[in-house]
């Protein structure tokens, strides 16, 4: 019994650490600047790449995967450096500015590297509960995912960065009176951004095969936890994240991967009828 | 009603104009005469777009709904039509999967905008949930390669695509070739016009209004939802008719049609022309499409590069869009040159006391 019991949290563990860890750059940006990233699918693309780069180069792969999101994350501050920074009055061009930038990436990785990259195995490694036998890079992304949420948590409610941050958050005209450099609040938001999302495609780099495309599988994932979620990652994104990894779990166990996906997305379809704000507009009123 | 083909909606107005686009039209009419088959099969694929991006323009231009999702009501009629006209085994019926096909992705539209709208979702969420739909449709119809993936005897095919359906066709003729292209060049002129009406008439500034401020539009006694419900599935229903001219075109559709970087496409092309005006959509548009074309038989991926490219400077440089502002200099040029500069402000205090 407790075999199946696990099994169910293994498949829970699984779904959920994907939507968290797909979707926490993405939150953070959107929940700092009010923008979406549409590139954001490139950043995680650039991360598995990096990651799969070095580790053919002989580098350990925890070392590689580090390097890579800190690679994202610069070159994130570079983008909102020369793009991003212009549309912050305007989100809706930062959504097509982005978008360009994505076509341009996707596109010229097709031309210059081709479809095809040696990628790496999945790290072995596997344990028994029961009469089943599970991977454990799958727990360890679980562990990776609830990580990344402890250090968000972190660096937002313990740290000098955090309260400047989420001054500027609630009010960046005041903040910046009061002395804030909110540019570079803002440039290191979304660094942190695009870092995350490269982490994300660091740690699935070994599970998946690498094409310049790649990018498009994470993207619908971390757009629907994002509009569920709201503008807060840790009280809209990860309980949206435990809601659509409970549905979707129980839709992939019964019905395959794309009824899960499906089902994911006519799940956040009726909820915005009633939610538009996500659920972090609900958990941040309580709260208050 | 006539009187609504011009307006304070719409570019271009009085005797120059409407010349022009005699010219433009005869000289489409008369291209046939001239060019040989495959380049008239090869316009005729540029035409078909064009409804797509007319219907963008209204709803992002003009209702200020930035839809994403303009590959998912393609994709949706393009698959109806296919599996409607195989299903009802071609000939005239084609006409009518035609129909019942764009009414398909009006349905859709209805109840995806239903959720967004009634939900009240503002620009960006907007944004990405229509563009999460039309991934999810592609991801979806790309796993249908089995056979157990049929609707009657229509097999979806996976990522190969559908195919086996008729062309449009009346009695035993295939409405191909020329034919075809007269058929888009007739629709594209009808849709062009009625879209003018439209958004010089009454519903049409309330889209305006509400573009501009909702709330405002709201105070002012309009039920705001319904007009952009109704903006929407306009819209969409114009990429629907897209999509089953496309299925009908070539008898194929496939779910790269669908996904990225497909769904970029018609976000460029209004972007680039100028999305507050269904003119400079209609000329932009065009041009983009024979570029990408030309560019594409040398390097799909090349081609792609540049529409990215575009699409990030028309927003870093010219917000407004490039065909618009380029035809706006022109005319204030002609203009300016013609009567001088103060009589533009007074031809501008004309406009606003017709509208009074």
């Amino acid at each position: 019994m407790s075999a199946e019991v696990f099994s169910v949290f293994y498949q829970f563990a699984d779904v959920f650490a994907f939507l968290i860890l797909s979707a926490a750059g993405l939150a953070i940006v959107f929940g700092m600047m009010g923008v979406i990233n549409m590139a954001h699918g490139e950043f995680i693309m650039c991360g598995a790449y990096v990651t799969v780069g070095l580790v053919n180069l002989g580098v350990p792969l925890p070392i590689a995967q580090i390097l890579a999101a800190v690679t994202a994350g610069l070159i994130g501050v570079l983008v909102e450096f020369l793009v991003v920074r212009r549309f912050y009055k305007r989100p809706l061009d930062s959504l097509l500015a982005t978008w360009g930038l994505s076509l341009i990436v996707t596109q010229s990785m097709l031309l210059i590297v081709g479809s095809a990259v040696r990628g790496i195995g999945t790290p072995e490694g596997s344990f028994a509960v029961g009469g089943y036998t599970f991977s454990t890079y799958r727990l360890v992304l679980f562990g990776c995912a609830v990580a990344v949420l402890a250090g968000l948590y972190v660096i937002f409610m313990k740290t000098r960065f955090g309260v400047i941050a989420r001054a500027t958050m609630q009010n960046a005209a005041m903040a910046k009176a009061l002395g804030a450099r909110t540019g570079r609040i803002y440039a290191i938001s979304f660094g942190i951004g695009t870092g995350l999302a490269g982490l994300c495609g660091a740690l699935y780099a070994p599970t998946m095969t690498l094409i310049p495309t790649m990018g498009a599988t994470f993207v619908v994932e971390s757009f629907v936890t994002v509009v569920i979620g709201g503008a807060n990652v840790l009280l809209g994104t990860a309980p949206a994240a435990v809601f659509l990894a409970m549905i979707r779990m129980a839709l992939n166990a019964s019905y395959g991967q794309i009824i899960g996906q499906i089902g994911m997305l006519v799940a956040v379809i009726l909820i915005i009828r009633v939610l538009p704000e996500g659920l972090s507009s609900v958990l941040v009123r309580r709260g208050r | 009603m006539f009187k609504l083909l011009e307006g304070p909606q719409t570019l271009g107005r009085g005797r120059m104009f409407w010349a022009c686009f005699l010219v433009v039209l005869a000289g489409a009419l008369a291209y046939p005469l001239f060019a040989d088959s495959y380049d008239v099969g090869n316009f005729a694929y540029f035409l078909i777009w064009i409804f797509m991006a007319l219907g963008l323009c209204l709803m992002w231009g003009y209702g200020g709904m930035l839809s994403f999702g303009q590959t998912l009501f393609f994709g949706i009629a393009g698959y109806g039509y296919g599996v409607l006209a195989i299903n009802m085994g071609g000939g005239t019926a084609t006409i009518a999967a035609l129909v019942l096909s764009v009414v398909l992705a009006m349905m859709a539209a209805g109840i995806l905008g239903y959720f967004m709208i009634w939900g009240g979702i503002n620009g960006i969420f907007f944004g990405i949930v229509t563009l999460s739909a039309t991934l999810v449709l592609a991801f979806f119809l790309g796993q249908t390669a089995g056979p157990e993936w049929h609707i009657g005897p229509a097999r979806l095919n996976g990522f190969n695509g559908m195919k086996g359906m008729d062309p449009l066709t009346v009695g035993d003729f295939y409405i191909e070739g020329s034919a075809l292209y007269y058929v888009m060049v007739a629709l594209i002129v009808i849709v062009y016009l009625a879209l003018r009406m439209l958004v010089n008439s009454g519903i049409g500034n309330v889209i305006v209004a509400t573009r501009e401020n909702p709330q405002r539009a709201e105070m002012l006694g309009y039920d705001v939802r319904k007009y952009q419900l109704l903006t929407f599935v306009i819209g969409s229903g114009l990429a629907g008719l897209s999509g089953a001219l496309y299925t009908s075109w070539g008898q194929f559709i496939t779910p790269s049609s669908i996904g990225l970087p497909a769904a970029a496409m018609p976000i460029v092309w209004v972007a680039f022309s100028g999305r507050s005006d269904l003119t400079a959509t209609l000329i932009g548009s065009f041009l983009l499409l024979f570029g990408f074309q030309t560019i594409t038989v040398y390097s799909q991926q090349a081609a792609l590069v540049l529409m990215g490219a575009l699409l990030l400077a028309t927003v870093m440089l010219a917000p407004q869009g490039f065909v618009l502002g380029i035809g706006k200099l022109v005319a204030d040029w002609l203009r300016g040159r013609r009567r001088g500069d103060g009589d533009v402000v007074a031809e501008a205090g004309r406009l606003q006391s017709e509208e009074s």
